[in-house]
């Protein structure tokens, strides 16, 4: 385990991106721009219910009314929303009986990625959904999953299959007014997956979604929705690489997990989207908003996030902790290196009693990037006996970059407790002397230092998503570069 | 093995070392001995290569290579050896794993394949028995919350790991209770080789006791002042520093 | 209400219409109508500052809840007052002994006062001591050494954009000058008292310069007081410029009624190896905003900026530390601590910016806070922005109750629990309070805070320290050495 996280940083912090390759396949797309002409198209692709079209319409209404949110440690040009594919998907757009009707191109893809699409083949026990651009083109291991109650679907799926479920709980946690990219996301989010655990159910298997940009020019919307009824359990992982490119692209996506009572999610994150080359050219705009809910008494939501892609990240994954005794945990590494800017953190929005949340966060700055943590932890009047443990410590390599903490802790109740703690530092020069005392160089020194710095994350990522994200950082780069 | 000439240093343009001479051969083992604040650390730390010692004059041979010509982490894969007085913390990063690493990188250096797992864990399991050194000793982040005696026994181990041709321990003994400082004594006493050689910096002559050396040199503000057999430090240990300071 | 601020001429026109003007809409038609400049005319520089800043004003506006440094206190509600903004000099002539007696026990404190943002004198606006400092009215100080003036004033407060800040530069009148020369140690502590007397609504830009040369060395201790008063508003704005290796040990104490806002605006510029010690004692007040704006300049200078607060009822605290790393091996560190009781609220906004250059910065920041009641709230956004890699710095902020073992321990000796209360509270208060080095004020200000936990001291029409008061000595019912 830890030799495996070891790799993943050193890989991220060292290697060349190496999934920046682009496959050519027959895509449909819609028109470029944005008007509710083109909801209505996607809509229509999707033989979405009305009910749902609606949901897009009122989003993308409210959408018009909103602007761009300039409060984080960010800066880009301005967006041309106008300048934007909202819906590309791979041909032909039907439903797949077996894998034998995917195109092979496709399954290529995800090899060179290292996911098989082959559960015949898959020892690790992972189900995957893998979206490639707007849509979902293949889930694995469904079958087996139903067997147990298990529904784990592509989303446009389950808006035919499961519509009641999806009615009930999308939007439920993240508004379709929520923030600029949320509604933007409400109104043309295209496909992510769906996924919904039944009463006392523990899923014996992780679940995982693989997002996967290829197009040119597109941006990508997915949605996820995880729903854990009373006593359930999951453990969801999700990862993401697009191709290289020289103009920016834009992903805003949506993850909104219910916890009812008794249950507990666990979602874990390896993000690796494109983070442009050296000089900051490319890359892509990761604006995600990402929240669970914590809606029955003792449940449980954990995020887990390994961040060290994307040209810019502006990333909250939070949890709202409504039921009694529930917890919400937050562990994060975000990685910046070159002109990569990351402005990302969780919220903790105790409004139950005798709620815990704890937040663990680790930045590392290297070359001119910055790396900003942004948190939020808040307990309301009613929420008694409440407890945050917040750390967040950043480290920085070089003298070009910067690391910043922007904590906000705000409490109206007595009984509860709320301790944030952050340190900034660089690797000493006692600890780099003691390494290279006992013979090693001064990069591996640093890589050691550096996944020692980060092990208190790390180890929380389940192991087979090390092992996978282990897999995905060692694909080979030959002759794929796009 | 080890010959310094006229070796002179400054830290910040003051000058601690003034002309040191030693000659320490294959086989050896040296004490250093010498009140605070002579210079005892600093020799170590410039046969070391750390930042921030500039030689002004002289020269450190080892092995017949100017040895100032190398970085810290060639000399430390050529066969040298620190025992840190004050080890370093470095959290997160498990003993297992950083002595896998420095193992790997002097193979490496020696133009050897990485170490086979199995391999390095019997050494492990040899060397920790041989130190009585716990269990999850191993699997703790390096010296991060260890007590002083912890830490020194974590670097006999060390040492005992890579093998070192030249050890140099520095006050190695200070913070070790009695049983600590058997167990590290026999620890050094088991390593020494004919074709190796250590050098043991302390203040106290109680460790001479069971770490016997051949010389023992004295440290005094930046010069050895008097060179002798095992029964100098007994004599030091008498008579005090004083004793040094007045004769000079 | 539709208020009389229009010329008469046109009252006809436009009187039938029912909505009320907002405080901006009266700032402005008040500007428009009121030559402002101080009294013997404004130099240039200080007419072209004037000029700028309205114009900035007009641009920022009034600060509002939305405003990043503004997020948790509202002053929505100051803003509907009427105030009269008063531009009549008030200070010639005043025998303020017979309105304001300050008497600390043993502490001898040179005393300059404000009355109404105005600085009350005697026979002359302005004084030169033996040792070379000038003291007195920043107005007459403008028409008499503009030279000296001109190289300062404006330099901080027209840096970064604040609405209030500017609104200050743009209507200020008078305020108080302090001038020490190069190698002066003033002997005596400087104590600023801003007075309040007046039956009105009152708002009011007072506006403070002061000035340490290379080697000296100040100490200076600022108080806000009320006498006879309405609901005022006071938007105060100094500017402090401390020369090489100088010294500055400051003392802000608050002890305001309960429907004041105090707008508190301290500008800071540190030259190389001076040492800045500032320290906020707020006790009571309706709305107190203390934002203490430090500027490390020079190399190995070194500020200490801390803070107590100790409110209840409807009263609101906020704390804006801004620390700018301009220069390398500078130290700073921030400590803000707090007891929040009944519905009071507070905030710190702690931000230490720590620049490229300014290698081998140590900077430290923290703020406890104890919250009493449920109805009481507590904000607290401790920042770090930091571009330097050789640098030390931390952050820590908690929000809790009393230790609850502690508690127990200390009832355990047969302590009622009202006592064990406040003395953990005094534990915890006097962290802050040690800090004061100046031992005649220390033990005042402990005296105080003892009474302010035991609940004897609300805000009375006397002084900010209540020495008109017949024990001077405060007997704490528990011995501390005993514990």
């Amino acid at each position: 385990m830890e030799k495996e996280s070891n790799n993943i940083l050193d890989e991220v912090t060292k290697g060349e991106y190496k999934y920046g390759f682009y496959t050519d396949i027959e895509m449909e797309t819609a028109p470029k721009g944005l008007n509710e002409d083109i909801i209505r198209y996607i809509s229509a692709r999707k033989n979405e219910p009305e009910w749902l079209l609606e949901f897009r319409l009122k989003s993308y209404r409210h959408w018009l009314t909103m602007k761009e949110p300039k409060w984080a440690h960010i800066n880009y040009p301005a967006i041309d929303f106008q300048d934007i594919i909202y819906y590309a998907a791979p041909k032909p757009k039907k439903e797949l009986k077996s894998l034998d009707e995917v195109d092979p191109e496709l399954i290529n893809t995800f090899n060179k990625l290292g996911i098989s699409l082959e559960e015949q083949k898959r020892l690790s026990g992972v189900a995957v959904d893998a979206v490639i651009d707007s849509v979902s083109v293949k889930t694995t291991f469904s079958d087996t999953l139903a067997k147990l109650g298990i529904i784990f679907c592509s989303f446009s799926e389950a808006v035919q299959k499961h519509p009641d479920l999806v009615k009930q709980y999308l939007g439920s946690v993240v508004p379709h007014t929520d923030n600029f990219f949320a509604s933007l996301n409400s109104a043309v989010f295209s496909d992510g997956s769906f996924c919904y655990i039944p009463k006392g159910v523990r899923c014996p298997i992780e679940l995982s979604t693989y997002f996967r940009i290829n197009a040119a020019n597109t941006g990508q919307f997915e949605r996820t929705l995880i729903v854990a009824d009373e006593g359930a359990y999951v453990s969801y992982m999700e990862g993401c690489t697009a191709p290289q490119r020289d103009e920016n692209q834009l992903h805003a996506a949506i993850v909104e997990i219910v916890a009812l009572k008794d249950a507990e999610v666990k979602y874990s994150t390896v993000q690796n989207w494109y983070p442009g080359d050296k000089d900051g050219k490319g890359g892509i705009y990761n604006f995600v908003t990402k929240r669970g809910i914590c809606k029955g008494s003792h449940s449980k939501i954990s995020w887990t996030q390994v961040e060290t892609g994307s040209a810019i990240t502006w990333k909250y994954p939070s949890v709202i902790l409504m039921g009694d005794y529930s917890i919400g945990e937050f562990y994060s590494v975000a990685v910046t290196n070159h002109h990569q800017q990351a402005d990302t953190g969780t919220k903790m929005v105790h409004l139950g009693r005798n709620t815990k949340s704890t937040i663990i966060s680790k930045g590392i700055s290297a070359g001119q990037s910055n790396n900003s943590y942004r948190g939020l932890v808040r307990v309301i009047k009613r929420a008694e006996n409440c407890r945050n443990f917040s750390q967040c410590d950043s480290l920085l390599l070089g003298d070009k970059c910067g690391a910043h903490t922007f904590p906000y802790i705000r409490t109206e109740n007595p009984t509860s407790i709320v301790e944030h703690e952050a340190t900034t530092s660089k690797i000493s020069d006692d600890q780099l002397f003691y390494c290279q005392q006992r013979g090693i160089s001064t990069e591996s020194a640093i890589g050691l230092i550096v996944n020692g710095y980060a092990k208190e994350v790390l180890q929380h990522l389940p192991m087979e998503f090390a092992v996978e994200a282990q897999k995905l950082l060692s694909v080979s780069l030959e002759g794929s570069v796009g | 093995m080890l010959s310094i000439k006229n070796l002179s240093v400054a830290i910040k343009g003051k000058e601690i070392l003034k002309g040191i001479n030693l000659e320490v051969n294959a086989g050896e083992v040296h004490a250093i001995m010498g009140p605070n604040g002579t210079g005892k650390s600093t020799l170590a730390y410039v046969i070391g290569g750390r930042e921030g010692y500039e030689v002004t004059s002289g020269e450190i041979i080892y092995k017949g290579r100017n040895l100032l010509d190398l970085s810290t982490e060639e000399r430390a894969c050529e066969g040298i050896f620190l025992g840190f007085q004050y080890p370093v913390e470095i959290p997160g990063v498990s003993i297992t794993n950083f002595l896998r690493t420095a193992i790997n990188e002097q193979r490496k250096y020696q133009g050897l394949d990485p170490i086979p797992a199995a391999q390095f864990l019997a050494k492990m399991e040899e060397k920790k028995k041989m130190l009585e050194l716990q269990d999850k000793l191993a699997n703790r982040s390096v010296n991060e919350g260890f007590s002083g005696g912890e830490k020194k026994k974590n670097e006999i181990f060390q040492m005992a790991m890579l093998e070192p041709s030249l050890a140099i321990l520095d006050e190695t003994d200070s913070g070790l209770d009695i049983d600590a400082l058997r167990i590290v004594a026999t620890g050094v006493n088991n390593l020494r080789r004919p074709h190796n050689s250590t050098i043991v910096i302390t203040h106290y002559q109680r460790l001479l006791d069971y770490i016997v050396p051949d010389v023992v040199h004295v440290l005094y503000d930046g010069r050895i002042v008097k060179s002798g057999g095992k029964e100098m430090a007994l004599e030091l240990e008498e008579k005090g520093y004083e004793w040094i300071k007045n004769s000079l | 209400m539709k208020q009389s601020l229009v010329p008469d001429g046109e009252k006809e026109t436009m009187s039938t219409s029912i909505q009320t003007y907002s405080l901006t809409e009266k700032l402005t038609f008040h500007h428009g109508q009121h030559k402002h400049a101080f009294a013997g005319g404004d130099p240039v520089f200080a007419a072209e500052q004037r000029t700028n800043a309205w114009e900035q004003f007009t641009k920022a506006g009034l600060p509002h809840a939305g405003l990043e440094q503004w997020r948790g206190t509202n002053l929505d509600k100051s803003f509907e007052t009427e105030y009269v903004f008063s531009t009549v000099p008030a200070g010639q002539g005043v025998d303020i002994e017979s309105i304001f007696k300050c008497a600390i026990p043993h502490f001898e404190t040179y005393l300059v006062t404000q009355l109404n943002g105005w600085y009350v004198y005697n026979d002359s606006p302005l004084h030169t001591l033996p040792n070379g400092m000038i003291v007195g009215s920043l107005a007459s100080a403008m028409s008499r050494f503009p030279e000296l003036i001109q190289n300062y004033y404006g330099k901080l407060s027209s840096e970064s954009i604040e609405g209030l800040t500017a609104l200050n530069t743009a209507l200020a009148l008078d305020g108080i000058f302090v001038y020490v020369p190069d190698n002066v140690t003033v002997d005596e502590t400087l104590q600023m008292v801003n007075l309040l007397d007046s039956p009105e609504n009152l708002m009011l830009h007072p506006r403070n310069l002061v000035i340490l040369g290379r080697n000296a060395h100040l100490r200076l201790v600022q108080c806000d007081d009320s006498i006879n008063h309405g609901i005022t508003f006071i938007n105060s704005v100094t500017e402090v410029f401390l020369g090489k290796d100088s010294s500055l040990d400051h003392y802000k104490l608050q002890n305001k009624d309960s429907h004041s806002t105090l707008i508190n605006t301290i500008y800071f510029s540190q030259a190389e190896g001076s040492r800045l010690s500032s320290n906020a004692i707020s006790l009571n007040g309706g709305i107190i905003r203390n934002n203490s704006l430090v500027k490390l300049e020079g190399e190995n200078a070194s500020a200490e900026i801390s803070g107590l607060y100790l409110m209840d009822k409807n009263q609101h605290i906020d704390n804006r530390v801004f620390v700018d790393h301009s220069a390398p091996h500078c130290q700073s560190n921030e400590m803000f601590k707090g007891v929040l009781d009944d519905h009071a609220t507070g905030v710190f906004n702690g931000h230490v910016l720590v620049r490229r250059d300014a290698q081998q910065t140590v900077a430290y920041q923290k703020n406890n806070n104890i919250l009493l009641t449920d109805k009481a709230t507590i904000d607290t956004r401790p920042f770090l922005e930091i571009y330097a890699d050789d640098v030390k710095c931390s952050h820590g902020a908690t929000v809790g109750q009393l230790d609850a073992n502690a508690l127990f321990y200390i009832r355990s000796r047969g302590i009622s629990e009202a006592s064990a209360r406040i003395l953990l509270m005094y534990a915890f208060a006097a962290e802050i309070i040690n800090k004061i080095s100046i031992p005649e004020l220390r033990q005042r200000i402990d005296d105080m805070v003892k009474k302010r936990l035991r609940g004897e001291l609300s805000y009375c029409d006397q002084c900010v320290l209540h020495c008109s008061a017949q024990e001077n000595k405060v007997n704490f019912e528990i011995d501390m050495s005993k514990i």
